[in-house]
């Protein structure tokens, strides 16, 4: 079995448009959707969804009116700003540390569990799909992410899969290294523009660094040639593999629209190109 | 005034709006809190004066004093701290550090008993300022293979000035980077694309931004593609759109090579301080 991950870097180069589209090339796969945060494959996939789990992650701080003395102290030792004027939490803010909760003399604070979300296990016409919303404004993205990658994981074993493929999230911090750990191979989408190259050459710094296997797909490559084969001299330079380009086409954009997977119902050279992407990580690029 | 743009979906055009307006308005200063991938610097160029490491505070045990009580594990919420307790006479015990799950909250340090804890710094980045002709600048860049953007965040912030118009190019997602980056604004202009991905990200923004109670509107990018649910949902929720950009192959062209293009398209200009305008009248 082979976890494939596909990231950017920036945001709305091509990820999930290129992970739907591995999802209906791919065969005996589970899909995985990592931005949690703002999910969006399951607008092409279209998942019935078969089971629902509730995330609980992380503690927020509660201050009792009752018992509460108006010391200070927990504003004193709180480093996120959570305590407002008044002896109110700023639920948003608390990081759910517990530090004000261990020093109040009044024992008037306590840490509450929170339901920072939920995930899911789906079923799509395509084959299983594990993805999840994280609450609005709730934090640990990062463990919601180790979350529905094990389930997904387990599937695929359980169910003898050959693939695990993962939509993954835009930067480079705590969901993308979640997102990352363990992968066989991380498929990079940039586009030929200043900002797509500036990071891709950040995010795959972050596949170097914990040691992942990494390939290069320029998306809307013909937007700027030029630049195109400046991110090439780039991954040559690196012995980065280049798995393919995508030209624009108008017809991905309506893919997208249609909601469904742009290798469906493109013809000629841009689901072309995606199906050589494919073909490449399957061969292990 | 705090100007944030945000967007939910990433690729939208945040930066892009972010520089051109910081452009297009007199003595402003731009915030890009994108700390995890940075871009308005590749717009602006700006000349970096100063360049200042970010830091966030680790505990790091004194062995000396350490007796393996168990204290500082209990106090930390994020199981960043590991005790091994002696084995027999002969194994001493261990506390083991593990920095990348530390929020730096410090109730290890502050509840051990021994005063066996001290808290060092450790580098999660860099704040960089300078100037771009009148637009003052300031950025952070999270370092490689660091997994905690909201301090680094938190930094940049400090560096707004009071004394002038602050936009901060926020980070795409709902989480907590871009909590971090919005919370404390006085507007957030939402920027979005009129496809599915855009509208369903933009639903999720919105939701932060009225649990965050921060007013907000928004700027449909590449306007004229895609569908029109985007400029529905808009109205039926009662949201002001503030500017429709149309998908214009110049502005993509200058968009790939690094030119803000307000630059080359002068009418633009107008629009963006109609925009800023109609935001500060908002807020009268």
């Amino acid at each position: 079995m082979k976890q494939v991950l596909v990231i950017s870097g920036k945001g709305g180069t091509g990820k999930t448009i290129l992970t739907a589209s591995f999802a209906a090339l791919a065969k005996n796969k589970v899909m995985v959707d990592c931005d949690v945060d703002a999910a969006d494959l399951h607008l092409v996939l279209h998942p019935d969804i078969r089971e629902r789990f509730e995330f609980r992650s992380g503690k927020t701080a509660k201050i009792d009116a009752g018992l509460c003395s108006k010391c200070g102290k927990c504003a004193e030792v709180c480093r996120f700003e959570s305590v407002k004027d008044g002896f109110e939490i700023d639920a948003v803010a608390c990081e759910g540390c517990g530090f004000c909760a261990k020093v109040c003399p009044a024992g008037a604070i306590t840490m509450e569990e929170n339901i920072s979300g939920e995930w899911y296990v789906s079923d799509t016409e395509y084959g299983p799909l594990v993805h999840a919303k994280l609450g609005i404004a709730e934090e640990n993205s990062g463990k919601l992410v180790a979350k529905v990658r094990q389930a997904a994981k387990e599937m695929a074993e359980k169910e003898k899969r050959d693939y695990v493929i993962i939509d993954g999230p835009p930067g480079i911090g705590c969901p993308v290294i979640a997102s990352m750990s363990g992968v066989d191979v991380a498929v990079v989408v940039t586009e030929p523009t200043v900002s797509g190259q500036h990071d891709m050459e950040r995010v795959l710094e972050v596949a170097d660094h914990f040691k992942i296997k990494s390939c290069v797909v320029i998306n809307k490559w013909d937007i700027n040639p030029e630049h195109t084969a400046a991110i090439e001299r780039f991954c040559g330079a690196k012995g980065i593999n280049v798995a393919g380009k995508i030209p624009f086409s108008k017809q991905i954009c309506e893919s997208v629209v249609k909601g469904v997977p742009a290798v469906k119902i493109c013809a000629g050279e841009p689901a072309d190109a995606i199906t050589k992407v494919w073909d490449g990580v399957k061969n292990g690029a | 005034m705090i100007i944030s743009i945000a967007s939910g979906k990433g690729g939208t055009g945040k930066t892009t709006v972010a520089v051109n307006l910081a452009l297009s308005v007199v003595n402003t200063q731009l915030l890009d809190c994108d700390v995890e991938e940075p871009n308005a610097h590749l717009f602006l160029k700006p000349e970096i004066a100063n360049s200042v490491p970010a830091y966030t505070p680790v505990p790091v045990i004194d062995e000396q004093k350490c007796n393996w009580c168990g204290v500082c594990r209990e106090a930390c919420a994020y199981n960043a701290l590991a005790v091994i307790p002696p084995d027999g006479p002969q194994k001493k015990g261990a506390v083991l550090v593990f920095p990348h799950l530390c929020h730096g909250c410090g109730a290890c340090a502050f509840l051990c008993p021994r005063k066996a804890i001290n808290e060092e710094r450790k580098e999660i980045g860099v704040v960089e300022s300078g100037r771009c002709g009148d637009l003052l600048f300031v950025h952070g860049k999270l370092k490689i293979g660091e997994v905690m953007a909201p301090p680094l965040v938190r930094q940049v912030k400090r560096h707004a000035d009071s004394g002038r118009t602050v936009i901060i190019d926020a980070p795409p997602g709902t989480s907590c980077p871009v909590i971090a980056a919005v919370k404390g604004s006085d507007y957030c202009v939402l920027v979005t694309e009129p496809t599915p991905f855009g509208l369903n990200d933009l639903g999720l923004a919105v939701e932060v931004l009225k649990k965050l109670g921060i007013p907000f509107g928004v700027v449909i990018n590449r306007s004229d593609i895609g569908d029109d649910k985007t400029e529905a949902f808009c109205r039926n929720e009662g949201v002001s759109v503030l500017m429709r950009i149309p998908f214009d192959k110049d502005i993509a062209v200058l968009y790939s090579k690094g030119i803000p293009f307000v630059r080359e398209k002068k009418e633009y200009i107008k629009g963006f301080r109609a925009m800023f305008d109609g935001i500060k009248r908002t807020l009268r």
